[in-house]
């Protein structure tokens, strides 16, 4: 009985909590953080428990209101969004508990707008995931956004210059998208995802369908900062506060790139999507660029959180490339560095937030060798996660790679495999950078020990959230053939 | 050739419109202009849905006793009126959020002028 509704449940649950919130925030401020943590626990509780449903007995559509679709709206809970609400609802839960100390250190006595805008935001990116409504995905997509740009605006000085400059960006997008599905509700005469994916190969090679493609692609393309579209995420990520960015980088993009897996692999199909001109293999190459330049502008950073979401600009590339593959192995590849990004991701926005709060700023060339001794788990949960970054095994960001590489060798396409390879070595540069500085003495002060170290570790409500995320990349790494086979049943050719 | 822009007026109207708007997200430095930019942008969309769904001869989708059901081509369709009327509502909670995100703006920097603006944050 719970299982053809748990759609539902997971989308009230933010509903409910992000009106909690405000409720029992209003009487007692420092309520406001266990009831976030006990919304986003019981999404993460609800999507694990579907996501094992969907496994066993396949997807569930749960229809609003009894009207069958097309005349009603729907929320479709098949393998892929169970994936995606899966990965995105347990990661914010961890966020959430993370971000107990920091809110109170960097905006006091904002907890609860902080945390009700938080429900919304990810009732958005829940909502734009289990829709099957093109429309309904719009309106999704403008919830998550709007409560993401008041999340970012909360930060230093510049945040709300940042997040104005993502908001004209980000409306800009999603109103084309809208102008792309009213093109292609002109062709159809229909919103519903599967509806309509079965009336296209009627329209194949018509031009207003081509259009909505672009058009969407575009849209979709600013919010996931695919290569030319990403010049608002370097600012919001640095500027927004250390929580509203562990929340919103690890799940924020990726949102964007399931919207791009959705459209172009189930509503459009490879053929139709390839059929006037190559888009896929276009987008593949604008995801290389992307992937290349994010890499190195990380490397010409000296703040942690910019070098950060260079680094996310990248790593968004590597999803991005999966799905312009179109193969099983790159399909694969491509989800579980989603799982993967969004794990090793709010692990090191997390880190950065830590470090901030402890020593107020998180300039890389300002570390030494000090923070090994004041912080040893910080830094070897830092160390696990940069390495699984880089791809060395065991760790689970190798096998990401490696099955993307399979999808390129698949598709003998030598060019996306030379540059997951020369991509590898440039994360590579700008991790051990850090690590350098951290793990080695440095020579221009002798062989004394630093003096003035003394352990001074974070607390234990943002220890453990960052242990266990990192702890639990290894595991993904050692589990990596289980989590592919689920991966490749999904896939939908 | 004429026929081409005469008959498909209200598109051309939209696809000026859209124009606009992008010009002054692109080109303005003021952030008030660009926010005047992104509302065209939106509202030109919104045009497009209302026109595509409007119809000659045709009465609005409240049952009329002289129409019969098997007649349902006099009627309009509403659905792109409908979807318009959430996007109308996006449309303005996102300005409203954009001149939420100018206040703290100004209150910060005293300026509203990119230039400016960039120049006071480096």
């Amino acid at each position: 009985m719970i299982e053809s509704h748990l759609p539902a449940y997971i989308a009230l649950t933010f509903v409910l909590f992000s009106v909690l919130i405000p409720a029992f925030g209003l009487w007692r401020s420092e309520l406001s953080h266990p009831i976030a943590v006990l919304g986003g626990g019981i999404a993460a509780g609800f999507s694990l428990f579907g996501f094992i449903d969907v496994i066993n007995d396949g997807s569930i559509r749960y229809f609003f209101g009894g009207w069958e679709p097309p005349v009603g709206i729907e929320f479709v809970y098949d393998g892929l969004s169970a994936f995606f609400v899966l990965v995105i609802n347990v990661v914010a839960f961890f966020v959430l508990i993370h971000s107990h100390h920091i809110s109170k250190r960097e905006f006091p006595g904002k907890e609860m707008p902080y945390y009700s805008l938080a429900m919304l935001m990810m009732l958005g990116f829940n909502g734009m995931i289990m829709t099957g409504d093109l429309f309904n995905l719009y309106v999704f997509l403008e919830i998550a956004s709007l409560a993401g740009y008041a999340l970012i605006a909360i930060g230093d000085r510049p945040a709300p210059y940042a997040a104005f400059r993502y908001l004209i960006i980000g409306t800009a997008g999603g109103t084309l998208y809208l102008l792309g599905v009213g093109f292609m509700y002109t062709v159809t005469g229909t919103l519903n995802i599967i509806d309509m994916a079965a009336m296209l190969p009627m329209l194949y090679e018509s031009n207003a369908v081509f259009a909505a493609l672009i058009l969407m692609i575009v849209g979709i393309g600013v919010k996931a900062a695919l290569f030319p579209m990403h010049g608002w995420l370097p600012d919001s990520y640095t500027y927004a506060s250390s929580s509203s960015t562990a929340l919103i980088a690890p799940i924020g993009t990726k949102v964007a790139a399931y919207i791009l897996f959705r459209i172009i692999l189930w509503l459009f199909g490879i053929e139709i999507t390839d059929a006037v001109a190559p888009i896929s293999y276009f987008v593949g190459v604008l995801a290389c660029i992307g992937i290349l330049y994010g890499s190195i502008m990380a490397i010409a950073q000296s703040e942690m959180k910019r070098m950060l979401a260079y680094s996310s600009i990248s790593q968004i590339g590597y999803i991005i490339m999966g799905l312009s593959l179109a193969n099983p192995w790159g399909f694969a590849g491509a989800l579980l560095h989603v799982l993967n990004h969004a794990i090793m991701k709010a692990c090191l926005f997390m880190i950065s937030g830590q470090l901030r709060l402890k020593e107020g700023h998180s300039d890389i060339s300002r570390f030494d060798d000090g923070y090994r001794k004041k912080y040893p788990w910080t830094m070897a949960y830092f160390t696990i996660a940069a390495i699984s970054m880089i791809g060395l095994p065991p760790l689970a960001g190798f096998f990401s790679k490696w099955y993307l590489a399979l999808g390129t060798i698949d598709n003998s396409n030598w060019l996306f495999l030379a540059v997951i390879l020369i991509s590898s070595l440039l994360n590579a540069v700008y991790f051990f950078r850090v690590l350098e500085k951290v793990y080695m003495m440095d020579p221009s002060k002798g062989q004394k020990e630093p003096t003035d170290a003394k352990r001074d570790e974070a607390s234990a409500s943002m220890l453990w959230p960052t242990g266990i995320l990192a702890v639990s990349l290894i595991v993904i790494g050692f589990a990596n053939a289980v989590i592919v086979g689920v991966l490749l049943d999904i896939f939908p050719m | 050739m004429l026929d081409f822009f005469f008959g498909h007026y209200a598109y051309w109207f939209v696809i000026i419109l859209l124009c606009i708007g992008a010009y002054g997200i692109l080109f303005k430095k003021n952030l008030i202009k660009k926010t005047i930019g992104l509302a065209i942008l939106q509202i030109s969309v919104v045009l497009y849905f209302v026109s595509i769904a409007s119809k000659w001869d045709a009465t609005v989708t409240v049952m009329d006793p002289d129409i019969p059901l098997d007649q349902v081509a006099n009627y309009l369709n509403p659905l792109p009126h409908t979807l318009m009327l959430t996007a109308i509502v996006v449309g303005v909670a996102t300005l409203g959020v954009a001149f939420t995100l100018l206040i703290a703006i100004y209150n910060r920097y005293e300026t509203l002028d990119e230039e400016e603006l960039i120049d006071k944050i480096q």
